[in-house]
């Protein structure tokens, strides 16, 4: 990964200069974006795709590093150095930007009919009345597993909680691969492949998302605790040394075909798809057969307008373009695992994307608990969610010690609406 | 051997018409100071007594310092990095200066063979950037690929083994050393010029009187260069407080497991800057670095006018 990443960064450095010294004349629109590792289909599928379109306007994909991305673009906006289209991160870090003026309105923009209020409301006011950024796609969460390791060790596709530990068990005891691939250094990953992922069938998606945010429900009451107290029991199934295993530590292991299940976003498809491997996939289990499925489908990126940019107009054209139908196919196929958000259905060709997508269809969608609102204070929920996330797998707090600090550092600032 | 002689001849300058010169030789280095150093300071100083309400930025006083130490949440954050940064700073205290101080002194044996090639050697740490060391130690210690593992299995010691930077236990003290082996070099080299310095007849008396090995060592070498080790103590202390960058490298911004490795350099750029949904908060970040920049002022106090004033220095 890092050495495509490279290669990429080399090669947009010389496309670069090349734009620079012979299209002097032209309008070039900068994009800014935490998605270093599309750097290449950017570059090589969606840029042109357009420029085809659109002469005299050149687009340059410029991302930086996920974890530096919101500080370096907060930084950037004030100093009138950021580009002229910006990747919007969903609800209220770009919320923010927004209420502060960096962000333009767009909610007239022409193409954003073709979405629906849900797809919408990642980027729009809390009252729904003024949407500032194109939804891009969604991810949605599941668990990856190498059909290898489940011929080897005799086992089906776990539909139950129990089935999925039984599951479990059996490749332990088989002996020839890592049961699941996940470490809890880099913290995200227990919070995020981890609570999030098999959560929203505990406390039934979106119905205990807003009971949360209305505050009829807290993160001590049984169905958001229940999840931390299956989490912790996944530590015997991760590798040796998973407390120092990093993200891209459980992607190797997987994608070397050392580990067998691995809690993933949809993300991780196309990376996946390159490692030669025979891989299926299937949604969080449910408690009992026949419950009825939630999945965690998050609204994970958009774009939007820099309200300083000097090209507005021709900004607004790539938006427009980014809003059409054709956008959300290029940019589906070219990135399994980003689902657009387009009312128009997309047809994709990859079988993994295909078998994520599907879910949709037979299960419940929500998106991450922590994200709308209850992550507006300090402390921060969110980040919280990964120590804490972190801390139970480790077995450094309890389930229900973590669940009471949770709710003690939302309590100190969050006062739900009555 | 003196006492180093007061500063003499204030007497005479006053006499003398005022040298202009002086001025305008010292401006370049004065403007250039105050615009990225002094002014930055006091910005930030300033800044922490502001605070938004209401989508207005205002004076609040002291407030900022009352949430910082009066909220329970802010206040464990600020106590537990500030413990980790102690704790930063005696392993290094401890462990980097002691074997500074060694490594000078064998360098500095007389019939020592591949002198150059060690002192290079020690001191190629740290020259390579902090993000280099840190992933490479983050990729020796890997329990996954890492070479420790192997190597400690080779002798036996597979068991001994443990995902060090993943335990909130051990990942202060594996960062810690990670630092220590990356700055040795600056301890072993002041000592090692310090250790020079040391006039041949000094040591030819010792000699003479029947000091040699370990005695002259801690009797006669160790006495003159103690000013040196101040220093060094100081920069330590210094560098320590203000540290960041490795622990961000190497544990993130989150500075897990646990905020174990938190300290205060991360602690300030998590509030300042933001990271991940939590958005940046310039005044509470400016409160910590007031914060940083005054423990770092007392530190550097009790060494200037505690220690420093009571080192006896020699001139030959």
């Amino acid at each position: 990964m890092y050495r495509t990443t490279l290669q990429g960064i080399l090669l947009a450095s010389s496309i670069l200069a090349g734009v620079g010294a012979a299209a002097a004349a032209d309008v070039t629109l900068n994009i800014e974006s935490w998605r270093n590792d599309d750097l290449q289909i950017w570059q090589e599928k969606i840029i042109p795709a357009f420029e085809a379109k659109h002469p005299g306007i050149k687009v340059t994909f410029s991302p930086s590093a996920p974890t530096e991305y919101n500080a370096a673009l907060n930084a950037k906006l004030d100093a009138g150095s950021a580009g002229d289209l910006v990747a919007c991160r969903p609800f209220d870090t770009s919320l923010e930007l927004f209420n502060k003026g960096k962000l333009e309105d767009l909610t007239a923009l022409e193409g954003m009919k073709n979405f629906s209020d849900v797809a919408k409301a990642a980027w729009s006011t809390d009252d729904g009345k003024k949407t500032f950024c194109v939804p891009m796609a969604s991810v949605i969460h599941g668990f990856i597993y190498n059909k290898d390791a489940f011929a080897k060790a005799g086992v089906e596709v776990p539909k139950t909680v129990d089935q999925f530990f039984a599951v479990l068990d059996k490749i332990k005891a088989e002996g020839s691969y890592i049961p699941m691939a996940m470490g809890t250094k880099d913290m995200w990953e227990a919070a995020t492949m981890g609570y999030q992922n098999i959560g929203p069938t505990y406390w039934k998606g979106e119905e205990g998302r807003k009971a949360l945010i209305a505050g009829a429900q807290k993160l001590t009451d049984d169905p958001w605790v229940e999840p931390y107290r299956v989490l912790a029991k996944w530590k015997p199934y991760l590798g040796d040394g998973f407390e120092a295993q990093t993200y891209p530590d459980s992607q190797n292991l997987f994608t070397l075909g050392r580990a067998a299940i691995y809690p993933a976003g949809s993300w991780e498809i196309s990376l996946f798809n390159t490692a030669g491997l025979k891989l299926g996939a299937f949604p969080p289990p449910v408690v009992k057969d026949g419950d009825t499925c939630y999945i965690s489908d998050h609204n994970d990126i958009g774009m939007g307008l820099n309200a300083a940019s000097k090209n507005k107009d021709q900004a607004k054209v790539f938006l427009e373009w980014v809003a059409s139908p054709e956008f959300a196919s290029i940019y589906a196929n070219a990135l399994p695992g980003f689902f657009s958000l387009n009312s128009t259905a997309v047809e994709m060709s990859d079988p993994l994307a295909k078998e994520f997508v599907s879910w949709r269809e037979k299960c419940k969608p929500t998106i991450r608990s922590t994200y709308q609102i209850l992550s507006r204070g300090t402390p921060n929920l969110e980040n919280e969610t990964w120590t804490e996330s972190a801390n139970v797998i480790n077995g450094t707090d309890t389930p229900e010690a973590a669940a009471k600090k949770l709710q003690a550092g939302l309590d100190s600032w969050y006062k739900p609406a009555k | 051997m003196t006492d180093l002689a007061p500063e003499q001849g204030t007497e005479a300058a006053r006499r003398r018409p005022r040298r202009w010169h002086i001025f305008v030789f010292l401006a370049p280095a004065v403007v250039v100071y105050t615009a990225v150093m002094i002014l930055p300071l006091f910005e930030t100083l300033r800044q922490s007594f502001f605070n938004t309400v209401e989508g207005e930025k205002v004076f609040v006083g002291f407030a900022n310092f009352a949430t910082l130490f009066g909220d329970p949440r802010w206040a464990a954050d600020f106590w537990n990095a500030l413990r980790n940064n102690f704790i930063f700073f005696l392993i290094h205290m401890a462990v980097q200066n002691p074997i500074g101080v060694a490594l000078a002194a064998l360098l500095s044996l007389p019939g020592l063979k591949f002198g150059a090639f060690y002192r290079t050697a020690f001191f190629l740490p740290t020259l390579l950037s902090f993000v280099i060391v840190g992933f490479i130690w983050k990729l020796i210690l890997s329990p996954i690929w890492g070479v420790a593992p192997w190597l400690m299995d080779l002798v036996g010691l597979k068991s001994a083994f443990g995902p060090w930077l993943g335990k909130p236990g051990s990942a202060l003290i594996a960062v810690s050393l990670v630092s220590v082996w990356q700055f040795i070099g600056i301890p072993m080299m002041l000592i090692y010029a310090a250790l020079l310095n040391i006039p041949e007849e000094v040591i030819e008396a010792a000699e003479i009187d029947g000091i040699v090995g370990w005695g002259q060592f801690f009797k006669i070498k160790l006495p003159l260069v103690l000013p040196a080790i101040g220093i060094i103590s100081i920069l330590t202390f210094v560098g320590n407080f203000n540290a960041f960058d490795l622990v961000y490298t190497m544990q993130g911004a989150l500075a897990g497991p646990d905020k174990a490795t938190d300290i205060l350099g991360t602690f300030l750029y998590r509030t300042f800057f933001g990271f991940q949904l939590q958005l940046g908060d310039p005044s509470m970040g400016a409160t910590i670095a007031t914060m940083m920049f005054l423990i770092i002022l007392t530190g550097v106090c009790i060494y200037l006018f505690g220690i420093q004033r009571r080192i006896r220095r020699y001139q030959f």
